[in-house]
């Protein structure tokens, strides 16, 4: 939920990375820390296992700069990828503005992504939200690895509503941003309708 | 949308301020908060100096969403306080409707004035946010409305 605070001038709003386990979502977030000015942004919190594997949410508060006098903060969560960790999944979907579903293009994975795509429809129900009118991008992750499956057919498979759709080696950077700006957008869009 | 944004006038924003410098007193507490539930810092007070408050608030608010859910399944509608203590310094945590309201302390002050004072300030808050909640905010220029699609690119530039 997008908070507009008039005396500091200060908009947050809150975006979440969602998609099945190991397929990237963490990473998302990590290259963005790596490679945004640490005035621009706060520490990376990451509450994971000690294989590090997200246990709870990761957490980032960027800062993009100002849009008429207002400073613009986006806080990146991600949510802990495997099945069993639902509860927390539901959790961190609470006040969200803005999903980025990362799919793992691997050909082995496509099960994966679509039994999470239809648990974030439900857990997005569960807190209020449609995903057909929440702002929304698919992220294509992976796609530097051999064994993938081509872009069309997962865009059929995962795209619900005409979604910005966005490939991405998040290990290298390679359509880190252009994800979260294609989100981001959105979001400001829909503050825009008021 | 399950939410309407919050959007807070500079007003309102002194007097919740005003309400925790009263409570920073009375409880003698090093920081006090408040945080939406969904892990928004609305306002922050005391000896913040490098304290990382928009981390704590996004783990304050982790924290009673997670001990909320546990709360569920045991049948409780939710635990309205949460504290935790530390060698040094603690916390206090209580849920105030759709706020929280962190209180951080040391040895200068102790768990039961704080979670006195707490409790003191809890309705006011509460009334307070009620009337942000529902004020009509028509008056208000809105950053965003007359945003173009230049000013978005030029946060990525």
């Amino acid at each position: 939920m997008t908070f507009i605070n008039y005396a500091s001038r200060e908009i947050n709003c809150k975006i979440v990375y969602y998609g099945p386990g190991l397929c990237g979502k963490t990473t998302n977030l990590q290259y963005i820390f790596d490679s945004t000015a640490p005035q621009a942004r706060g520490k990376l919190i990451s509450l994971a296992t000690e294989t590090d594997r997200t246990l709870f949410f990761d957490f980032m508060p960027l800062e993009l700069g100002t849009v008429r006098g207002f400073k613009t903060r986006f806080h990146l969560y991600t949510v802990p990828g495997q099945v069993f960790y639902d509860a927390s999944r539901k959790l961190i979907l609470k006040g969200v503005d803005g999903v980025v579903f990362v799919a793992d293009s691997q050909e082995e994975r496509m099960d994966a992504n679509v039994e999470s795509l239809y648990n974030l429809e439900e857990n997005l129900k569960s807190q209020g939200y449609d995903l057909m009118k929440i702002p929304y991008v698919l992220q294509l992750n992976k796609r530097d690895l051999g064994n993938v499956v081509p872009v069309e057919d997962l865009a059929a498979e995962l795209q619900r509503k005409g979604e910005p759709v966005v490939e991405a080696v998040a290990s290298t950077g390679a359509g880190v941003f252009d994800t979260l700006k294609a989100v981001a957008q959105q979001v400001l869009t829909e503050l825009r309708k008021g | 949308m399950a939410d309407t944004p919050i959007l807070l006038r500079e007003q309102q924003y002194h007097q919740i301020k005003a309400v925790l410098a009263r409570l920073r007193m009375d409880a003698s507490a090093k920081v006090v908060f408040l945080v939406d539930k969904d892990g928004q810092e609305i306002a922050s007070l005391g000896e913040v100096g490098n304290l990382d408050t928009t981390s704590l608030a996004s783990l304050a608010a982790g924290n009673v969403a997670a001990t909320g859910g546990m709360a569920q399944l045991i049948g409780e509608k939710e635990f309205p306080t949460l504290s935790h203590e530390g060698e040094k310094d603690s916390i206090h945590i209580s849920v105030i409707g759709r706020l929280l309201l962190v209180v951080v302390f040391d040895e200068r002050s102790s768990l039961g004035l704080v979670k006195l004072r707490s409790k003191q300030v809890s309705q006011q808050l509460a009334s307070m946010f009620d009337e942000i909640a529902s004020s009509d905010y028509d008056d208000l220029d809105s950053p965003f409305a007359g945003i173009t699609d230049e000013d978005i690119d030029s946060l990525f530039s």
